[in-house]
């Protein structure tokens, strides 16, 4: 019976304890009322509550008012010791009946002092009310009710009580601590509870009403925080339907949240907090459901998301992408040293600090009085706003001096006049992009910054050989769904579809097989590829990858970077080749940058290697053919394009080109608009724009 | 893309002269590899030679820009200076001018330079001279005539224009698609 003891050990301690106690105490004793008492009409104040309860405890119940029985008469002993106390009291002696036994010994030690020390006040020392010691009483009264009473009693009798009195004249007294006006309050108060019981409830009542609707919003609060330990229960399929079938109140943001929570706790353990009967599937459809209403995405991309990230990096992920990445720029070594344009910006009240060690140019923008798009500095050309991650792929692609590069997808040029600057504007970069108009932009900048050593053009990326070709490195930034620079673009979140993803992996298998080919293997110093995209998604990553290792005559080299996490080598059902390790991912949420992937090639050989014939006649319609058939028919890519597009679309499953003759196998509907293929390319330019 | 006319490139040169003086031979002579200019569409390109190789195999309606472009030539034929020339002006020019801070933003604006925003201006410059305008900071802000000589500036009342606007690097900003 370790709880008696606790019960008395309690009421030494300080008043501050007992009042949050007390709080609890009543939230128990809500649930410790059966239902019936909450549809009464009328609304019962605590101690009604208390007393009802009281009531209903049945056997234990009369156990405990012997005790309080015996209690009465010891304080009563007690009193007769102090002999002006007790006239000063009068309504205590009356209203002993309803004092618990902890007051009345509480009593013995001011009655048996002087009246001095009643002048020591701390009105934080208060509440020790006779309804908290009642509550306890009633506690351990439940917990007696099973037969040990005598026990119980013989103990109170003779030990316990003794105790009490001693640690309360240790301890300082409960009644002289109270402020005189409390004390009149009291007086006046335990006066009327001695008139009758009936009267004091009814009092009680009424002042109690008036904190009634105050108390409730407690409850229910504290019940929230209670849910929290309570064991997650997945909502049923009802629970659900019914909230989405009242549109007229908005789906409660906070709920979703604490749910999504609750839900991804109970999936990392799932063995052990999982419901009994409910599948793993079923959680995650929950879970996928509350997130997309939580952050507002696509059924779709969510799903991605899923396969992509554990669930607590999920949301770490989803988390992050709500917030915007810090703002950057690039110092332009070519007009200027970081140290002077530190030292320029910070003059203008821009607060801003080094990028990281691995940026000797870079700055991290945290505030500014000024626009920072707008300073003088920026107009001369002394640095570049530009995000962390658009750095990487030119870091990772070495530029040298006097080399000749290609930028395939350039605008809007921070990455071009990187290379520039890299190569201290000697050699030659050809600058492309496929629109004229994004080409404006990439022409400003580079005026701006000073970049002399670039040739501008706008083709398109993937006719690339034919027009020039013996480059000693490619950039590929390929047009890819965005995925990575969602805090840039939000649309993302919806308006991307599996087949919007696939679209811009063929697009980006024929861009990264024109850039091999662009790419001289005996160049000297280079023979290099760089292919990056601002997409998470493998089918735009690891895929296309894999597929230009298979295709042409290059491999995988480190990028350079000693940060990033390794791109996959095995996702879902697909296997690829083991050097897709050497690639770098970079997330919003581990490296506070944008979404990010990068892989650098090296070609080893000009030639391009012959499908063995088999292999060829079976592979050959459904898989992008290689570059220079792009180049010499692109209507028919176009239609095979589209063919892909429109059997993927029917198919939810996607299949990987080289194995995917199955395309190609489906009865081909009739060839669609061939207008189909700008779309990607406005949406490429939506989130490039943004950079 | 074709080389300048003669025609062109005496309205070219005799624009350059306007800022940079004799100096035009240095851009034409220099001693890191040969430099040449080329018309496309309407606009000067100054280029180098290797460059020029690289864009001669881009087809013509393809090429965007190349090199540096200095400015155009208007339907009249008369050539017209962009600030995107300013990288090659300034570290040649021969007269200077440059703005207080407080100036600096209204000139980035494309507002003249007035009496009170001048901060140093060089000697004996003679009235509309083609001048480089500098920040205090010695950054080359854009270009303009002078309105004023130097002798005229002492006794000129604050309000007065001494330099007229005629290109500040805020056209990147602010006529980003018309530069090319």
């Amino acid at each position: 019976m370790g709880r008696k003891l606790d019960v008395l050990r309690k009421e030494k301690r300080g008043p501050g304890r007992k009042a949050r106690k007390q709080k609890g105490a009543e939230v128990e004793l809500a649930k410790f009322l059966p239902p019936a008492t909450d549809n009464s009409g009328n609304k019962l104040s605590s101690h009604a509550r208390k007393r009802a309860a009281k009531r209903r405890m049945g056997s234990g119940k009369t156990q405990a008012r012997k005790n309080l029985l015996q209690l009465k008469k010891q304080t009563d002993e007690g009193r007769m010791d102090g002999t002006s106390a007790a006239a000063e009291q009068p309504s205590l002696q009356k209203g002993g009946k309803h004092r618990g036994p902890g007051e009345g010994a509480s009593r013995h030690p001011q009655l048996g002092c002087s009246d001095s020390r009643s002048v020591s006040l701390t009105p934080a020392k208060r509440s020790q009310p006779a309804g908290d010691n009642e509550e306890e009483r009633l506690e351990f009264s439940e917990s007696e009710g099973d037969g040990d009473e005598d026990a119980w009693e013989s103990m109170e009798d003779d030990e316990s009580n003794e105790e009490m009195m001693d640690d309360y004249g240790a301890s300082s007294s409960e009644e002289e601590e109270l402020l005189p006006i409390e004390q009149a309050a009291r007086k006046q108060k335990s006066g009327r509870e001695g008139l009758s019981e009936d009267d004091s409830e009814e009092e009680e009542e009424r002042v109690s009403g008036q904190s009634k609707e105050q108390e409730d919003e407690e409850d229910t609060d504290l019940q929230l925080n209670m849910e929290i330990d309570e064991q997650f229960v997945l909502p049923s399929g009802e629970e659900i339907e019914r909230e989405n079938i009242l549109p007229s109140n908005p789906p409660d943001l906070h709920l979703i949240h604490q749910r999504i929570k609750d839900n991804v706790e109970v999936l990392q353990d799932f063995r052990v907090k999982r419901e009994a009967g409910r599948a793993r599937q079923e959680y995650l459809a929950l879970l996928r459901q509350d997130l997309a209403a939580y952050y507002s995405y696509s059924d779709f991309l969510l799903k991605k998301l899923m396969e992509l990230f554990p669930l607590p990096e999920l949301v770490n992920f989803l988390e992050s992408n709500e917030v915007p990445r810090p703002m950057t720029l690039r110092t332009n070594t070519l007009k200027t040293r970081r140290r002077d344009l530190a030292q320029a910006l910070i003059n203008r009240g821009v607060n801003l600090d080094p990028l990281g060690k691995w940026s000797k140019t870079g700055l991290v923008v945290y505030d500014s009085s000024v626009p920072i798009g707008a300073t003088p500095e920026y107009l001369a050309g002394h640095y570049m706003l530009q995000g962390a991650s658009s750095l990487l792929p030119v870091m990772a692609l070495a530029p040298q001096e006097n080399e000749r590069i290609l930028d395939m997808c350039c605008a809007p040029g921070g990455k071009t006049s990187y290379i520039a600057q890299l190569m201290k504007n000697t050699g030659v970069i050809l600058a492309n992009d496929s629109s004229a108009e994004r080409l404006r932009s990439v022409v400003g900048n580079l005026h701006r910054l000073g970049v002399t050593n670039a040739v501008l053009s706008h083709c398109d990326g993937r006719q690339f050989p034919k027009v020039l070709g013996g480059f000693d490195r490619v950039l590929l930034d390929a047009p890819c769904s965005g995925t990575g620079v969602i805090s840039k673009d939000p649309a993302v979140k919806t308006n991307k579809d599996e087949r919007d993803v696939l679209r811009c992996a063929h697009l980006q298998k024929e861009l990264i097989l024109s850039a091999i080919d662009s790419v001289n293997a005996a160049s000297e110093t280079g023979g290099y590829i760089v292919y990056c995209t601002c997409s998470i998604m493998v089918e735009e990553n690891e895929w296309v990858v894999d597929y230009a290792l298979k295709k042409r005559n290059v491999r995988l080299v480190p990028t350079g970077l000693d940060f990033g996490k390794e791109g996959f080598t095995r996702f879902k059902d697909r296997r690829f080749h083991p050097s897709v390790k050497s690639t770098r991912r970079f997330y919003p949420h581990t490296h506070n940058m944008d979404g990010f992937f990068i892989a650098k090639l090296k070609k080893f050989s000009n030639a391009i290697p012959k499908m063995q014939k088999d292999e060829e006649s079976t592979l050959e319609t459904a898989s992008p053919a290689s570059a220079p058939e792009v180049a010499a028919e692109p209507q028919l890519k176009r239609k095979k394009l589209e063919r892909l597009k429109v059997t993927t679309g029917q198919k939810k499953q996607q299949q990987p080109p080289s194995k995917g003759g199955s395309v190609q196998r489906h009865k081909r509907p009739s060839p669609q608009r061939l207008g189909a293929r700008p779309p990607a390319r406005k949406q490429h330019r939506v989130h490039r724009n943004g950079q | 893309m074709r080389p300048l006319t003669e025609e062109e490139t005496r309205a070219l040169f005799e624009k350059l002269a306007k800022y940079i003086g004799e100096n035009i031979q240095l851009l034409v002579d220099r001693p890191d590899g040969s430099y040449c200019f080329r018309l496309h569409k309407d606009r000067v390109y100054y280029v180098s030679e290797r460059i020029l190789k690289v864009a001669t195999s881009i087809p013509g309606d393809k090429l965007v820009a190349l090199g540096t472009c200095f400015g155009k030539f208007t339907k009249t034929q008369k050539f017209r200076l962009h600030v995107t020339a300013l990288d090659y002006l300034a570290p040649y020019a021969k007269y200077k001018v440059w703005v207080k801070p407080g100036a600096e933003q209204s000139f980035l604006y494309g507002n003249h330079v007035l009496k009170s925003g001048l901060g140093r201006i060089t000697e004996n410059t003679a009235q509309y001279q083609g001048v480089v305008v500098y920040s205090m900071a010695d950054v080359p802000l854009g270009f303009g005539v002078t309105a004023k000589s130097t002798q005229d500036c002492r006794k000129v009342d604050p309000m007065a224009i001494v330099v007229f606007h005629q290109a500040d690097v805020g056209e990147y900003v602010r006529h980003e698609e018309t530069l090319t």
